[in-house]
């Protein structure tokens, strides 16, 4: 082996259990990691939120069992209001960071993005490593707040000061409990820094010979840009987390106003500011909106055109409309705020580019519906997922529009309205991407197909019961319905609890169907039928390797790339796509 | 093997430009070559830490942009704003951090002489590299004693939102300097071995890292001077 090529691999192959399979440096095993941390979390988060869709509906009946995860949140299985917020907050924080943020960025990016690039490893193997284990401690740290005697804080996803800065007395959850969250965040930042750091690198610096930018497929665009904003984003949200802390612990004052008097006590803090905390939360929370997304988009492109067998109509629009959203994903986080009490004229400011917004994304949907018009797509179930990423992204986004326009929002932005927004068109859309790549790329993963049938069922059941769970939510926001309530004693509310329960028993239904998914998981790897090298006859990088790929990807040779990622459907081809490695010349257009 | 293997050490006397293009040479036009002939094609190992340093200075850059933002606002809305006099020795701790640049600017230039097998021993540039990391670690014992001296006059970090600002502020970039210098230390630990591993990419983000903590200190020095 050339000194060149030896210097190219970062590390031999793993030895040893704990090197293979537990501190392994391979971006594949973490990016398995990753994937199997966002499973056990996606289901921790679901459970929540049945639990909390139970309350709803029926606050006074007891959920046996639910007296052993908190004494004091849910006395003889009955769930305090303090506790129904307390689950809120982790179902929130869970899912926005433990999923959305690791499955479709960390988890698909890490296995998929080295490889795709003709890489045989991250830039930084050993950042990598941290990266995961740092996230795994983060999720610990997470997890504890349900084993402090109060619970967890009650102050949802987006721990808005002052309540998450005074301490215990402010209640339930907001003395440790709000500590572990904030110490979890804080990690979940320094872990997600360094992967994009990699991430970033990586793209830039370890593409094969002839791998051009635009040569690489879409959903390494997708990641590239992510990691980007990961990158700018994640580094707002560690020092507002180092600040909250501090106000917690040191006594602090950043953001605890003056004379702030909470449970009869007059707060030690002077002078802080309750919307610094805002300005720099949504800083990284909007961008994190587009970390969701943006891998999501890419990877429903790059399933899509192979089961199309032809391009998106125009490559370079696409990844410009990604590029767009990710530059002005940091001009919005003021929308967040239309009633926080800011200058009315800075709402106008954000309000702006926030409608500037959808044009990019409309964009992108106009170019996914054009080239799928007249085109003969292949159902499979990644496909049938991405078309459902497509519907949800494209409901989810229209209600953007009124949100958007501060005068509306005001009346909207405290209902359910906004519940049924972000969870259709970041939730369950980057869910659905999600459920797309697996469906796509377990076969390179595991070396095995998984069940068809099991997954179109998984695919139907889901995609009724996410719009029955989602839908609803619009039309209780528009009828006034307030959000963050734990149940609906108001007599202008109590008319639309039969909404409520068909949502609730959706919820329940659509959560069991994903045990569909689990059982196709874990059978599949098993029992599945041995997959071929490349079972789509796609045309990028992953499907030219065995599967699963041997530990150094392209068993120490180095790719060479001939082509543009998407050579389906060419006119005088040898077959109807052309692999990017291959060296076969492209017939010459007459 | 590598005690009797007397190699040249392993540095490359060009500078590679962090380029966009990075290893994979996108865009050139490649011969149609099979995949067992590729080899000869890499010229060079890919070296992704030139691009990962500046990645990872933007980071730091967005963070510290952050933390100003906040005491733009703070100081902005406060009332209770009482401005802190800086304690003299920083100004002694800022010569000492630009001080340890230029020594470190010196030993690049002498591990490349030595190197090149231009005059320089590699004792000297040992010497010079020794020097940068005693530099850095008096900058940090001088911070501690800036922290010393507020606290000597009542100010902890609760006191008001400057001295929380203050403390916040240099902590922060403290540890960002213990970082530097552990990458300094791993650059003189792979310089000093018998055949020195270190590759010119690793001092260069090293260097370009050390430096970036001066200008940011500087930078900071000049934010908790200066009065809104």
């Amino acid at each position: 082996m050339s000194d060149a090529a030896a210097a190219v691999q970062h590390h031999g192959p793993p030895q040893g259990f704990l090197r293979k399979y537990v501190f392994s440096l391979d971006h594949k095993v973490i990016g398995k990691q990753y994937y199997g941390l966002a499973l056990v979390a996606v289901f921790t988060g679901m459970f929540l939120s049945w639990l909390m869709r139970f309350h709803l509906v029926w606050p006074n009946a007891a959920i046996p069992g639910l007296q052993w995860l908190s004494r004091v949140g849910a006395p003889g299985g009955v769930m305090t209001p303090e506790y129904y917020l307390s689950l809120l907050t982790m179902h929130g924080t869970l899912m926005v960071f433990f999923v959305l943020t690791n499955a479709p960025f960390a988890a698909f990016g890490n296995y998929f993005l080295p490889i795709q690039i003709g890489a045989e490893d991250m830039a930084f193997p050993r950042f990598n490593m941290m990266s995961f284990w740092t996230t795994f401690a983060a999720f610990l740290a997470l997890m504890t707040a349900f084993f402090i005697p109060d619970g967890p804080p009650i102050s949802g996803w987006t721990a808005y000061a002052p309540l998450s800065a005074v301490g215990p007395d402010a209640g339930p959850g907001l003395g440790w409990g709000q500590n572990c969250w904030a110490i979890s965040i804080a990690l979940f930042c320094v872990a997600s820094l360094l992967g994009s750091l990699n991430f970033i690198a990586t793209t830039l610096d370890l593409r094969a010979k002839g791998m051009t930018l635009m040569r690489m497929p879409i959903c390494t665009w997708a990641w590239f840009i992510t990691s980007c904003i990961a990158l700018l984003a994640f580094a707002v949200l560690l020092p507002a987390c180092l600040l909250l802390i501090l106000d917690r612990i040191a006594g602090t004052s950043f953001f605890i106003p003056a004379g702030l008097v909470v449970s009869d006590r007059l707060q030690p803090h002077a002078g802080g500011s309750p919307l610094l905390w805002q300005h720099l939360f949504w800083f990284f929370g909007h961008p994190e909106v587009y970390i969701a997304i943006l891998p999501a988009m890419g990877i429903v492109s790059h399933i899509l055109i192979n089961s199309m067998r032809k391009p998106l109509l125009s490559h370079k629009v696409v990844i410009g409309s990604m590029l767009s959203i990710g530059f002005l994903s940091y001009m919005v986080w003021g929308h967040h705020m239309f009633l926080s009490g800011m200058n009315p004229f800075s709402a106008l400011v954000f309000s702006f580019p926030t409608l500037i917004i959808t044009i990019p994304a409309t964009v992108l949907t106009l170019i996914w519906l054009g080239s799928l018009y007249g085109s003969n797509l292949q159902i499979t179930t990644a496909s049938l997922f991405s078309l459902g990423f497509i519907s949800m992204f494209v409901s989810g986004g229209v209600s953007g529009f009124f949100l958007a326009q501060p005068s509306i929002d005001i009346y909207l932005h405290a209902t359910y309205f906004v519940v049924g927004h972000f969870h259709l068109v970041m939730g369950v859309a980057a869910i659905f991407g999600i459920f797309a790549g697996t469906y796509f790329w377990f076969p390179k993963m595991t070396g095995r197909m998984m069940n068809e049938t099991l997954g179109k069922i998984h695919f139907w059941f889901t995609f009724v019961g996410a719009y029955c769970i989602f839908m609803p939510f619009h039309y209780l926001g528009l009828a006034g319905n307030v959000r963050r309530y734990s149940s609906f004693v108001d007599d202008f509310m109590a008319p639309l609890m039969p909404v409520h329960k068909f949502i609730t028993i959706a919820a329940l239904f659509t959560g069991a169907v994903q045990l569909v998914f689990l059982f196709n998981l874990i059978y599949s790897r098993f029992k599945g039928a041995p997959a071929p090298d490349n079972p789509w006859n796609a045309t990028s990088l992953e499907w030219t390797i065995p599967s699963p790929p041997p530990w150094d990807n392209f068993g120490g040779k180095h790719p060479v790339v001939y082509h543009d990622p998407y050579q389906y459907g060419v006119e005088g081809a040898s077959a109807d796509f052309i692999m990017q490695t291959s060296p076969e010349k492209l017939p010459e257009k007459s | 093997m590598a005690t009797t293997v007397h190699e040249p050490p392993k540095i490359d006397p060009a500078p590679l430009q962090p380029s966009l293009g990075g290893n994979g040479g996108g865009g050139v036009n490649l011969p149609l070559a099979r995949d067992g002939e590729l080899r000869e094609l890499m010229e060079r190992p890919p070296e992704p830490v030139r691009t990962g340093i500046w990645v990872g200075l933007a980071a730091i850059t967005m963070m510290f942009a952050a933390f100003t933002s906040a005491l733009i606002v703070r100081q902005g809305s406060a009332v209770d704003w009482e401005h802190l006099a800086l304690p003299r020795i920083l100004y002694l701790n800022t010569a000492i951090l630009l001080l340890s640049s230029l020594t470190l600017e010196s030993a690049r230039r002498k591990v490349a002489s030595f190197v090149r097998g231009q005059g320089a021993t590699r004792g000297q540039a040992m010497q010079v590299l020794a020097s940068t990391l005693g530099l850095g670690l008096v900058f940090v014992a001088g911070q501690y004693v800036a922290w010393l001296q507020l606290r000597s006059k009542g100010l902890y970090i609760a006191t008001n939102p400057n001295s929380s600002f203050f403390y916040v502020l240099t902590a922060v970039h403290a540890i960002h300097v213990l970082g530097g210098l552990g990458g300094l230390l791993l650059v003189t630990r792979r310089f000093a071995r018998t055949v020195p591993t270190l590759r010119k990419s690793t001092l260069d983000a090293a260097a370009y890292y050390w430096h970036f903590m001066g200008i940011l200190w500087v930078y900071l020095m000049f934010v908790l001077w200066l009065k809104l």
